[in-house]
């Protein structure tokens, strides 16, 4: 990641040390992921072990030390979702973008992910697409989206 | 400030926010710990040091180490109930533990097999090799050696403990202040053929000879101490240092 990037990021939390966990969802939020460089650069400059972030970024599951896809896919698999088929949107999206669910595709745009309930049960089943809301979804209609996207991708 | 209170009928004065588990020794009386050592910041993580506490009136069960004294506690450190419960605790941790210290604290309770046994706990058990995540090792590195590499990772039944990336800890001096302090003897600190290793982090380092031929210590944490103190950098080479 660009030193830039997280020289940026530290500033703007006044390069505090109890910000550290803001600061480690702006890098994320920026990288999809947490990349070693950016982890490694805010503990030296936050005087904070190394240790210390590593153990954090394990702790919370919404964190990634591993590079994900350019487009996040999050199916709900809380009980309401599940029950209304939320298996099938998963095995739909794991065809149409060729990876297995927990997994990025090998062109680098896709990551397919679960998540147990995002708590907006009543609009299940849900996928969120880069942080948009698809709700009362089919198999049909997201796989629809996913493809539309991957045109569009392709082509650029 | 200092504060009264009693301990098994006994009389006793503390400093205010004082650990309780340490003033109780201080007086002479044997409550069992495993995650508490007095160099660092108790964390009360694995629960055997639980005691009775008896304050303006009510009484409770609570872990001794990282309960701070305060005026007219009233203190019992053995009863029944206090020996159910930690026999209980330490029959959750058999379940997950194989270590010898811990079958022997156990045993100690009357403890010698674990109805929270299965076979998931059972290949935790052997994975962990005898760790129960008590953090001590964590705590000293971080706060005695004040070099950091050891933290925690993951949470619920995927906790461990280790180092950052799973990766050898380019940081570790390989002192032995977490392996000795470890309440479960898993670390493996070991010095064979001129190196120290600590088999847990997979941190191996040579050891350094003086200019007589005599072992000093691990080359890279005299040279921590080195820089630390501001010493000329053949200070332990040219034989400094206490005397061996
Ligand atoms: S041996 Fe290494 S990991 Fe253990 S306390 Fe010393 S520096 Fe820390
Ligand atoms: S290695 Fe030892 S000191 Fe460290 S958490 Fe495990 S049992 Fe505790
Ligand atoms: S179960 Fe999907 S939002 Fe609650
Ligand atoms: S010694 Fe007190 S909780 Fe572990």
């Amino acid at each position: 990641m660009d030193t830039a990037k997280v020289e940026a990021i530290i500033t703007k939390h006044n390069g505090d040390a109890t910000a550290l966990l803001a600061i480690m969802q702006d890098i994320q939020a920026e990288e999809n992921y947490l990349p070693r460089d950016a982890v490694e650069h805010v503990a030296k400059k936050l005087g904070i072990p190394i240790s210390r972030i590593y153990s954090m970024a394990t702790f919370f599951e919404s964190f990634h030390l591993e590079p994900r896809g350019k487009h996040i896919c999050t199916v709900c698999m809380g009980t309401a979702c599940h029950v209304r088929g939320a298996q099938r949107l998963v095995e739909q999206l794991e065809r149409d973008l060729k990876v297995m669910s927990g997994g990025t595709s090998e062109d680098g745009l896709f990551t397919l992910e679960e998540v147990n309930c995002v708590g907006a049960c009543a609009l299940g089943p849900l996928v969120i697409i880069d942080g948009k809301y698809h709700g009362n979804t089919t198999s049909a209609k997201i796989s629809k989206v996913v493809t539309g996207m991957q045109k569009e991708e392709g082509g650029k | 400030m200092t504060v009264e209170i009693t301990i098994n009928g006994v009389k006793a004065k503390a400093e205010k926010g004082e650990s309780l588990l340490e003033v109780i020794r201080k007086y002479g009386f044997d409550v069992p710990s495993l995650c508490h050592h007095h160099a660092v910041e108790p964390c009360g993580s694995c629960r055997v040091c639980l005691v009775s506490v008896t304050d303006n009136g009510r009484t409770k069960l609570a872990a001794s180490c990282n309960y701070k004294v305060r005026e007219g506690l009233d203190i019992t450190t053995d009863s029944e109930e206090i020996r159910r419960n930690r026999a209980m605790v330490l029959e959750l941790m058999l379940a997950e533990s194989n270590a010898p210290a811990i079958q022997k604290l156990a045993a100690e309770y009357g403890v010698t097999s674990s109805r929270f046994e299965t076979e998931e706990s059972k290949a935790l058990a052997a994975e962990r090799d005898g760790c129960i995540l008590c953090g001590l090792c964590v705590r000293v590195c971080e706060e005695v050696v004040e070099v950091a590499a050891l933290n925690f990772k993951g949470r619920g039944d995927k906790r461990d403990v280790g180092t950052p990336y799973q990766e050898t800890p380019q940081n570790c001096i390989a002192c032995g202040a977490c392996a000795y302090v470890c309440p479960t003897d898993c670390i493996g600190f070991v010095e064979e053929n001129g190196v120290r290793k600590l088999k847990k982090w997979n941190r191996e380092l040579p050891i350094l000879k003086d200019d007589a031929g005599r072992p000093v210590g691990p080359q890279f944490q005299l040279f921590y101490f080195t820089q630390k103190a501001g010493l000329p950098a053949d200070f332990y080479k040219k034989g400094g240092g206490p005397a061996r």
